[in-house]
């Protein structure tokens, strides 16, 4: 095989993600970059949430409490301590990292649906935690003085420059995960993933991996929390950790594929994208998530490998391709 | 002393609710391992019953019980049908995406409907004093209702024959049906028990609170704090850890900020699930 051939499951997510970047640049409509820019996030969540969930086999069903987590550092650094937009973002994923490692210590002995509940607990408890701690706003928030965005050429300047970074941390998530698969690392989380016990007696250390597996997946949605409440301009507790996204994200990996490169590009893509529409059809927009729920009971009933798995098994060829 | 006391009061009685509504989760989850994710709606469904019952149709709150009932159980049995049946045997991650695609599908429809604007039954029965105590009565009723139906399912879980045979199932299904037992009826039965006494908890909580559709959601994560308490898959655990946390949320506002309630209690909750997963009554083996 020839050597760029290895690297074609990488080079395809990355090639989908560039083209998702370029859309709106040709179209130069705002709109246009808005949709691409949520998309991008929950690419990169979701991309993110499947290092832990696809690789590792854990359920959590709290992951966003590193995304409002990293936010709420990153915000607190550029309104009240007037750090810039970059060590902010810095930041935010290094305490989101450091918290998810003391957490994981603890939290990833507990197995199957213990360690969802836990995720659950842990999300709540945050939550219920900062709506009660006034240096980070209390149960009002904070918000952002609109001078800030003048250092970044003002605020039209710099939506642009957040969409740019948004567009670089997804790539950086996705070569990360790629790595991750593709790494004697990631052989272990597999292993872990199929039986914990048995990778253990086969000299996986399970323990560490797990816990770094969690760090890694944790850190990108504490950077992008930075980012996206940066871009609103304000933070609140509860649009800052909403359970009910943790639970999209798991949808959107289930979606494409868990435990796959590209299967959480493609399910993120095509449930926001799916979102979007319902949202702005008439007779679908008050029942949008009954429609949304009919659709992952129909994924997790009949295709519980998501559709990159499903083609992956279904024809054998495509596993080169599609990682 | 006399507020400490009233508090305490409250807590103790909605403790009792809690505990149905947790009692539910738990006896699902220790016959077949499912955490019914859709646990909060289906209380939200007994409210809303029982505000339709009441509001609409001027049923008595209290016959009205007894629809809901039948109704949330019935309401379990076809959700088991449809969708638990197929994912029971399935990892973790199938049941419980599975029960929370029903979450959304009750809740978007419920938002449909009903909007998410409070609502209240509009029902009282007055208050009264003992000692130094003012109780409101329906409070009061509505703690004795959650005791006589935790006696019932303890009586129907322990003496009649299909109790029996749910014990028999989350006990080990194979040898139960080994023995002729019809397990896949059984673990409807149980189904449709779990999501009964949510929504009875539900509706009896509507006798004396506001709610909304999303209202359940709060409880739902209660009930998964009792449940870990109690030990997850041991209604009688669950029960206890139901007035527990009743009396948590009786204490804590006396010296504390209401506000630091569920910051203390999933504090808990996680602590708990850490040092003693079995909860503090021991889980299903």
């Amino acid at each position: 095989m020839k050597n760029w051939q290895k690297y074609l499951g990488l080079i395809i997510s990355l090639l989908a993600v560039t083209l998702l970047a370029v859309w709106p640049l040709i179209t130069s409509k705002p709109v246009d970059r808005e949709v691409a820019f949520t998309i991008l996030k929950g690419i990169a969540l979701a991309s993110s949430l499947n290092i832990i969930l696809g690789y590792t086999g854990y359920v959590s069903f709290g992951h966003i409490v590193y995304f409002g987590l990293g936010g709420y550092i990153g915000f607190y650094l550029i309104s009240q301590q007037g750090w810039s937009i970059y060590p902010s973002m810095l930041a935010g994923g290094l305490i989101a990292g450091l918290f998810a490692f003391l957490l994981g210590k603890a939290i990833l002995r507990l197995r199957g649906a213990y360690f969802a509940l836990a995720t659950i607990g842990v999300n709540m408890a945050v939550l219920s935690f900062i709506s009660n701690f006034d240096l980070l706003g209390g149960p009002i928030g904070m918000t952002l003085n609109f001078n800030i965005y003048k250092e970044y050429g003002g605020a039209a300047q710099a939506l642009q420059l957040i969409f740019y970074l948004m567009v670089a941390i997804t790539l950086i998530t996705i070569i990360v995960s790629y790595l991750v698969r593709t790494s004697k690392f990631g052989l272990g989380l597999l292993a872990i993933r199929e039986d914990e016990d048995a990778a253990e007696v086969m000299g996986v250390v399970a323990p560490n991996l797990k816990t770094w597996a969690y760090v890694l997946s944790a850190i990108f949605p504490g950077v992008i929390g930075v980012l996206f409440f940066f871009k609103n301009g304000s933070i609140e507790p509860h649009p800052a950790f909403p359970l009910h996204t943790s639970i999209e994200l798991i949808v959107m990996v289930m979606l494409g594929g868990q435990g796959t490169v590209f299967g959480p590009i493609l399910g993120a893509a095509a449930y926001q994208r799916m979102r979007g529409l319902l949202l702005t059809t008439p007779i679908f927009k008050n029942i949008q998530l009954s429609v949304a729920g009919v659709l992952l009971l129909i994924i997790v009933l009949f295709i519980p490998a998501g559709v990159v798995g499903w083609i992956r098994n279904r024809f054998p060829i495509t596993r080169r391709v599609l990682q | 002393m006399d507020f400490l006391l009233a508090s305490l009061s409250d807590g103790l009685l909605i403790g009792f609710i809690y505990g149905i509504a947790a009692m539910g989760l738990s006896l699902i989850f220790g016959v077949m391992d499912v955490i019914n994710l859709a646990h909060g709606p289906v209380i939200a469904l007994g409210m809303f019953s029982l505000y339709l019952l009441y509001s609409v149709l001027g049923l008595h709150p209290y016959f009205g019980l007894v629809i809901v009932a039948v109704v949330g159980l019935l309401l379990g049995m076809i959700m088991y049908a449809i969708v638990v049946r197929r994912v029971i045997d399935a990892p973790h991650l199938s049941s419980l995406l599975a029960t929370f695609a029903v979450n959304m599908v009750i809740i978007g429809l419920g938002t449909a409907v009903f909007s998410t604007a409070p609502y209240n039954v509009d029902f009282s029965l007055g208050r009264f004093s003992v000692g130094p105590v003012t109780l409101i009565a329906t409070r009061v009723i509505g703690a004795l209702v959650a005791i006589l139906v935790t006696i019932g399912l303890y009586i129907f879980l322990y003496k009649s024959r299909p109790g029996r045979y749910i014990r028999a199932v989350a006990n080990n299904k194979t040898a139960a049906e080994l023995v002729g037992v019809p397990s896949n009826f059984i673990l409807a039965l149980s189904f449709g028990i779990g999501t009964m006494l949510a929504a009875l908890a539900g509706a009896l909580i509507a006798t004396f609170f506001p709610f909304t559709i999303l209202a359940g959601g709060t409880y739902e994560l209660k009930s998964f704090v009792i449940v870990v308490l109690g030990g997850l898959g041991n209604p009688v655990g669950a029960l206890v850890g139901g007035l527990i946390l009743g009396l948590i949320e009786g204490i804590i506002p006396t010296f504390m900020e209401t506000t630091w309630v569920p910051v203390v209690e999933f504090v808990m909750f996680v602590m708990i699930l850490l040092v003693r997963p079995t909860g503090l009554f021991g889980a299903k083996q």
